[in-house]
């Protein structure tokens, strides 16, 4: 095993609130020059307004699980404990994200479908995409030793990141053999707008989630170094 | 001569494992016990209807062969830790991939012998109509099989070794196998009905390719989750 504890400081916030509450402050501009400039739906009437918390948060969720791969790739190739943190950071924010698009998805789909849930190809694999990282965040938390922690979860973590597009494509194909897949209908310029300036402000809000989550993981590891230490009576 | 080394080590060890197994045999028995007590279970959730029964079938039994299966791929390693067996096995020279290897040959062979039995029961109790493309049905069986074992036993190896690992192992588990499950089901499904929409060989291809990836991506990752 490797030590890592000397390099392993606990961050200072600093900087950090500001950017956040920046960041959350942009969120709520955006959200609210979406829903100035975005005339009601043809169809959906002001039922489209959910869509700029909806789909940013998708889109954003992916960014989470695709920062997910790449550290739990350097944590596995370098071995540095900081982003074995930044991988679980990563995927706690990403679960939040994946759970809201989820719910906010059913909220949508109530008005709009008739139905909470329908067993189409982007709801499904997004439900399973869910259930994968709660199994990544359980795996966390049902392992105490570090070390055995970030592999074990590093390896869970690239398989499942692998599993995305093969899930993505048996649900789709499970759909279309069966049944229509429901399409969205291609939208004016004026709600991409909307759209991407809330993708924007919502990647900043999930560096702040990841950036503070990483403290506090970072914060209790090196806690439990200095508490290796002490026992072991190295610390003065 | 090294290679051909380790394949005596993966014979060992898929021999070590299916020796303990055979000579107690508890576990074997319990599992299938299991197995068709679920069927059962599902016969009372669809019946008594003839059709309905038939109709559901293909989904039962994988969900049957998923839920005895899991309880297999924990007791593979848990025999290891009872006695501190799997530090003496990670001390034996040669490389970590044949540990995986040989379990891996040891719980298809079990997960398989499994299967045969719970289908063929799951046949009877369902009143399944045996296609006259019961070759191919075999080959979706198969690869399914091959399919939960990879990743059963890969995951096993983490989650017998912690907290929960009753729970842990399926957390981990089902989420993974639904290309698998959908994959199995539907081909099984399509082929029991006699493949009109020419759907089933669609779903072989994802089953194999599904299988090949995971079998290279668990042989590579085996070794940072057994050294730990």
């Amino acid at each position: 095993m490797t030590t890592v504890a000397p390099t392993l400081e606990a961050p200072r916030a600093g900087r950090w609130t500001a950017f956040g509450v920046v960041s959350i402050a942009l969120l709520v501009a955006t959200q609210a020059f979406a829903f100035v400039s975005s005339p009601p739906d043809e169809n959906m009437g002001q039922l489209e307004k959910i869509l700029y918390v909806h789909v940013p948060a998708a889109w954003v969720m992916f960014v989470c699980f695709a920062i997910v791969l790449v550290y739990s790739l350097l944590f596995l190739w370098k071995g540095r404990e900081e982003d074995d943190l930044v991988a679980a950071a990563a995927a706690e924010a990403g679960a939040v994200f994946n759970g809201l698009t989820l719910i906010l998805g059913m909220i949508w789909g109530k008005p709009a479908w008739g139905v909470w849930w329908v067993w189409d190809a982007r709801l499904t694999s997004t439900l399973v995409l869910f259930l994968v990282f709660v199994g990544y965040l359980a795996l966390r938390a049902f392992v105490e030793d570090p070390q055995r922690r970030g592999q074990w979860s590093a390896a869970v973590g690239i398989l499942g990141a692998l599993n995305v597009p093969i899930v993505w494509m048996s649900v789709t194909w499970w759909r279309t053999l069966h049944q229509m897949p429901s399409s969205m209908q291609s939208m004016a310029k004026i709600y991409w707008l909307g759209m991407f300036a809330n993708f924007g402000a919502m990647l900043l809000v999930m560096a702040y989630f990841i950036r503070r989550r990483y403290e506090a993981a970072a914060v209790a590891r090196a806690a439990e170094h200095a508490a290796q230490a002490a026992a072991l009576g190295g610390l003065d | 001569m090294a290679f051909h080394d380790d394949l005596r080590r993966v014979r060992a060890i898929a021999w070590k494992d299916l020796t303990t197994e055979r000579r107690s045999k508890a576990g074997f028995n319990s599992v299938v016990a299991l197995g068709v007590t679920i069927l059962v279970l599902f016969g009372f959730a669809l019946g008594p209807d003839a059709q309905a029964l038939r109709d559901a079938a293909a989904g039962a039994l994988w969900l049957a062969v998923l839920f005895a299966g899991v309880l297999a791929f924990n007791r593979s390693y848990q025999v290891e830790l009872e006695s501190g067996a799997l530090d003496q096995l990670l001390q034996y020279p040669g490389p970590r991939w044949v540990i995986y290897v040989g379990k891996l040959i040891a719980n298809s062979l079990f997960v398989g012998l499994m299967l045969v039995i719970v289908v063929a029961v799951g046949i009877a109790l369902f009143q399944v109509r045996i296609p006259s493309a019961w070759p191919a049905l075999i080959a979706v069986f198969a690869l399914g099989a091959v399919g939960l074992v990879v990743l059963g036993t890969f995951y096993a190896a983490m989650a017998s070794r912690s907290r929960a690992r009753e729970v842990l192992l399926p957390l981990l588990l089902f989420p993974m196998l639904v290309p698998v499950l959908l994959a199995a089901i539907s081909a099984s499904k399509a082929l029991l009905g006699g493949d009109l929409m020419h759907e089933a060989g669609a779903w072989v291809k994802l089953l194999a390719a599904y299988d090949l990836i995971f079998m290279v991506a668990t042989l590579w990752a085996f070794e940072y989750v057994i050294e730990v």
